[in-house]
């Protein structure tokens, strides 16, 4: 300890003497503040307060807002409001809760469920305030209740709209779904605004534009007599409806896009690239959100999550799959910008690509190769040593920075909670990572959508719909207008500020959409034997990747033609865009378990496609562009060789 | 004959002497607590709707603390001293806890240990003044700028924690507790007014970090006609309650207030505003007379107490005894924004009686070891 001086015991506890009696002081003066204040409230004002104690037999009432309506773009209701009844209960008027829980379980069955969650949202109220107990209540309850509501004081059937969505799962994992107010959502809920309110938005639409849908809570002063009985209305402040919504789905594509699935598990997202609009967002399987809306049973929730099929699973928003060959027309399109290729440069190959000085082949699909082939031939027939001779000049770095551009490793912002984000690899996100160093050899299988890539559906949809509108990106989005009640003007949301354009050259563009359009109608295009072509009137382009789930062993080719073998080893993608030359729709379909893309994810696109074609009115269509048989593409790519 | 009736006379007298002197108390504050504790219980009985279960949960509550306090009160202040560090550092990580991984209704201040829940809040409303005291002992006093920026330090990190749960009225409390120390400590005047000044003047810095929540009630509480639906209601009400009493009140159990439930939070936060429309502005001016005599007696056994730490300690202590009268009752008067803090010994339910009496227990040990001379 250092030197100090001696503590002057004797100074300090005179010091805290006049201290403390300082403090009592201002302690005496507070005191006699607050007791002119009590003077003034019981003696000034007393005659006031009386008449108002006296007279002060009115009581507030909440009234919680209406939730607001959820369309498609064509009015189609999504997600209504539905009269139900549901038990409350006042804490305050009940001495023993046990007790009654008991007796009134004999008049109106209580689940377990509902008496766990009943418990649970007693902590959340204060005892004054009516706790719902049961909700949506069916007739023969209400009726048996009301013989017996005589014997449970402090209990009352309640009228409320309870939320009902008539498409079931179609929607789930677009619209999501209402439910029970829980501690979590209280932490940060400005209770006096949800003081009558009992659901709130857990996913989906419902979640995001919680603050849209919800609306403002109106009251009423209701004057009671000595029972505490209502008599008449005093006052009464209506609440205000939530806003209604107009998504830009469009129900028939989405029904469309689920029955093309037949019940595989996959996803499938369609972009207007003109606005980045979504037309359909599609995850499959999918579940009721009608379940979760007033309570979902354990039996119910635990067979969702035991489902080996993982139905909760947001696949299109959140669903992560290796790109696979899907990626490559982008690969192809930062060769050309980054000078690294022209279109009409060439690459041999034969069945095996070797990075110089090493021994490691990296594969071609086709055996013993594809022989001299230019970028439009490598889109077209998917050629692997294309990409790998280009991901390898390029390097990892300045591939990242172009394909960042088009969304990949990052979410696209579409309105929706939780979306995922994907993996674009790169040697600083494997550092983060794994803390590993970064190899050529990973650059090289970057370069074909293998290796650490990861998109979700969502990207890959966003960046084909950019892609398809020559490089200018179009944040992708579900609200397309709002409207307040049923009287309100229609609001349309404006469309996202445009972005500058991420191709330079529109000759780059055009060499890899003729690569796209070989793909399904060039005889060497990998999807021209599942003839998606047929007796449609526009031009699509399109690619199709087959991404390998698991990396294989060896070197040896796989010749097997059991698709079941094959579906279980990969993931099937098809992307697309039509018509051609202006398109209107973009679309990405993953199927889990498929085969080929090419024979297994493109017929789904192409449903999805007969399904906006068959929704858009005549005249607003340009004129049909039908390429007779292969004529046309498969004569400019001759051309270009 | 007579010699054995004296003899006896004496045994007895020192038997009672020592049974008094065994438990430490300090007779005039149990007296004026068991006064208050029994205030209390009838209040909630009739805030409570004649409801036993609720009166025999409350007295169970002022056993265990009264207990409790009989335990501490046999604690000598050097010995409570050496582990004041220790009790403050423990609270502190659990208030961490409570903000990493706490439940609650809205907020996170509950620690659920599954055999019992509490708040650790409530232990700093103790540790806190413990700590300062216990920096302030050994130095020079008055304390110099070094000595109120560690004790600044000191104050702040707990109190911004409970701040975060978010539960600004406690931590506010703490935080006077703390600062309480340190004027009783004798600093001079013009550090104080400096201090103030200071405050005065980061309030505008202060109102951007609260909450929407907690600006909402200081804008309610400026203007409660504003807000019909929430804060501004449970104010108005009250204080029709408070008025309507008038001077001798309506009577125990006659107040309308209350019974038709217009009262929000009646046997908590605001069973002052039951009191004072059963009991009128006398039964209001007994009970703050009772409320002063406590916290003078406190202040009492702090100017005779034997060291620093006992001193200041006591004296903080008593001091925030009153505060939390002055906030409840400026409440429910409407001279105060609504933040939720219980009346002492009069609220129901909560650890907060059972800390006040711990609080209490530390008093009668200081009394119990005050100075013999001067």
């Amino acid at each position: 300890m250092s030197p100090r001086t001696l503590k002057d015991t004797h100074g300090e506890a005179r010091r805290f003497g006049a201290r403390a009696l300082a403090g009592f002081a201002l302690i005496v003066l507070a005191l006699g503040v607050l007791g002119g204040r009590f003077w003034f409230l019981q003696v000034m004002r007393h005659d006031e307060f009386s008449t108002r104690s006296q007279a002060n037999r009115v009581h507030l009432r909440h009234l919680p807002p209406p939730r607001g309506l959820i369309y498609d773009r064509n009015g189609v209701l999504l997600a209504d409001n539905i009269p139900a009844f549901r038990l409350d209960v006042v804490p305050e008027k009940i001495k023993d809760m046990d007790a009654l829980l008991h007796r009134l379980s004999a008049v109106v069955p209580l689940s377990g469920d509902d008496i766990a969650r009943f418990r649970q949202s007693l902590k959340q109220h204060r005892p004054f305030e009516a706790v719902p107990l049961k909700f949506h209540l069916g007739e023969d309850e209400i009726d048996r209740f009301a013989v017996n509501a005589w014997k449970f004081p402090g209990v009352d059937v309640a009228p409320y709209l309870t939320r009902n969505y008539p498409f079931g799962d179609e929607f789930a994992h677009v619209i999501g779904y209402v439910a029970r107010i829980d501690d979590k959502d209280l932490a940060h809920l400005d209770a006096d605004r949800y003081a009558g309110t009992t659901h709130i938005g857990k996913t989906g639409i419902e979640k995001y534009y919680e603050g849209r849908l919800h609306g403002t809570p109106g009251y009423e002063l209701v004057e009671v007599n000595a029972d505490q009985r209502p008599q008449r209305v005093l006052e009464r402040v209506a609440p205000e409806p939530g806003e209604n919504l107009y998504l830009s789905v469009d129900a028939r594509i989405q029904k469309a896009a689920i029955d093309a699935f037949d019940g595989r598990p996959g996803a499938a997202v369609a972009i207007d690239p003109r606005n980045g609009e979504v037309l359909a967002m599609v995850t499959v399987p999918s579940f009721d959100p009608n379940l979760f809306v007033n309570g979902i049973s354990q039996a119910d929730y635990s067979a969702l999550l035991k489902d080996p099929d993982k139905p909760l699973l947001n696949r299109a928003l959140r669903g992560g799959y290796p790109p696979g060959s899907t990626i490559k027309p982008f690969m192809g399109l930062a060769g050309l910008e980054l000078g690294f290729r022209r279109p009409t440069d060439t690459v041999l190959s034969t069945g095996t690509f070797y990075i110089p000085g090493s021994s490691r082949g990296y594969r071609d699909d086709q055996r013993y190769g594809a022989g001299t082939v230019n970028l439009m031939q490598a889109i077209t027939q998917s050629v692997n040593t294309y990409f790998y001779s280009l991901a390898l000049a390029m390097g990892i770095d300045k591939m990242d920075a172009y394909l960042s551009r088009f969304g990949f490793g990052a979410e696209t912002g579409v309105d929706l909670p939780a979306e995922g984000d994907g993996v674009l690899p790169s040697p600083d996100w494997k550092r983060k990572t794994w803390n590993q160093p970064w190899y050529a050899g990973e650059t090289v299988i970057a370069g074909i959508g293998q290796g650490y890539w990861v998109v979700t559906p969502m990207q890959l949809a966003h960046a084909v719909a950019m892609l398809a509108d020559g490089g200018v990106p179009h944040a992708p989005h579900l609200l397309r207008a709002t409207r307040d009640g049923r009287d309100g003007a229609v609001v349309p949301i404006a469309d996202p500020p445009e972005a500058e354009s991420a191709i330079k050259d529109p000759a780059d563009f055009e060499a890899v959409r003729q690569g796209m359009i070989g793909v399904v109608y060039d005889p060497h295009g990998t999807t021209y034997t599942a003839g998606i072509r047929n007796g449609f009137p526009y031009v699509i382009a399109g690619k199709t990747g087959t991404a390998e789930r698991f990396s294989r062993k060896g070197d040896e080719y796989i010749t097997t033609k059991d698709k079941a073998f094959l579906a279980a080893r990969h993931r099937a993608w098809f992307i697309c865009f039509t018509p051609a030359d202006s398109p209107r729709i973009a679309v990405a379909v993953v199927l889990e378990a498929g085969a080929w893309g090419g024979t297994d994810a493109a017929p789904i696109a192409r449903k999805i496609l007969d399904a906006w074609l068959a929704g858009q009115p005549a005249s607003s269509l340009p004129p049909p562009t039908v390429i007779a048989g292969t004529a046309a593409p498969a004569a400019q790519a001759k051309a270009a060789q | 004959m007579n010699a054995t009736i004296a003899s006896l006379r004496t045994r007895a007298l020192r038997f009672g002497q020592r049974l008094m002197h065994r438990p430490r108390i300090d007779l005039p504050l149990a007296i004026a607590l068991l006064v208050l504790a029994c205030a209390g219980l009838v209040t909630l009985y009739s805030a409570s709707d004649l409801d036993a279960a609720v009166i025999g949960g409350q007295a169970a509550r002022f056993l265990l603390g009264a207990i409790l306090m009989g335990v501490v009160s046999r604690i000598p202040p050097t010995l409570l001293r050496t582990w004041t560090p220790w009790f403050y550092a423990i609270s502190t990580v659990l208030l961490v806890a409570v903000v990493v991984l706490g439940e609650g209704r809205g907020a996170n201040r509950w620690l659920d240990l599954r055999v019992i829940r509490f708040q650790p809040s409530e232990f700093l409303k103790l540790s806190m003044p413990m700590m300062i005291a216990w920096y302030l002992h050994p130095r020079q006093l008055p304390p110099g700028w070094k000595d109120i920026f560690v004790v600044g330090v000191l104050v702040a990190i707990p109190s911004a924690l409970i701040a975060k749960e978010p539960d600004l009225g406690t931590a506010l409390l703490v935080a006077a507790s703390g600062i309480f120390v340190l004027f009783l400590s004798g600093i001079a005047w013009w550090r104080v007014g400096l201090m103030i000044g200071a405050l005065a003047g980061a309030a505008p810095v202060a109102w951007h970090f609260l909450h929407d929540y907690q600006r909402q009630r200081v804008l309610t509480f400026l203007h409660p006609e504003n807000d019909p639906l929430g804060n501004g209601w449970h104010i108005i009400q009250s204080m029709i309650a408070v008025g309507s009493g008038g001077v001798f009140g309506k009577g125990w159990h006659h107040g309308t207030q209350s019974r038709l439930e217009f009262l929000p939070e009646h046997t908590t936060d605001f069973i002052f505003a039951v009191f004072s429309e059963e009991f009128g502005l006398v039964g209001v001016l007994l009970l703050l007379a009772l409320y002063a005599f406590i916290v003078g007696r406190c202040l009492w056994i702090a100017a005779n107490a034997r060291d620093t730490y006992s001193r200041l300690l006591a004296g903080a202590i008593g001091m925030s005894f009153f505060v939390y009268v002055m906030v409840n009752g400026g409440m429910i008067t409407g001279l105060l924004p609504v933040v939720g803090i219980p009346l002492p010994m009069i609220s129901y339910g909560g650890t907060s009686a059972v800390t006040l009496l711990c609080g209490f227990g530390v008093l009668m040990s200081i009394h119990a070891h005050r100075k013999w001379v001067g």
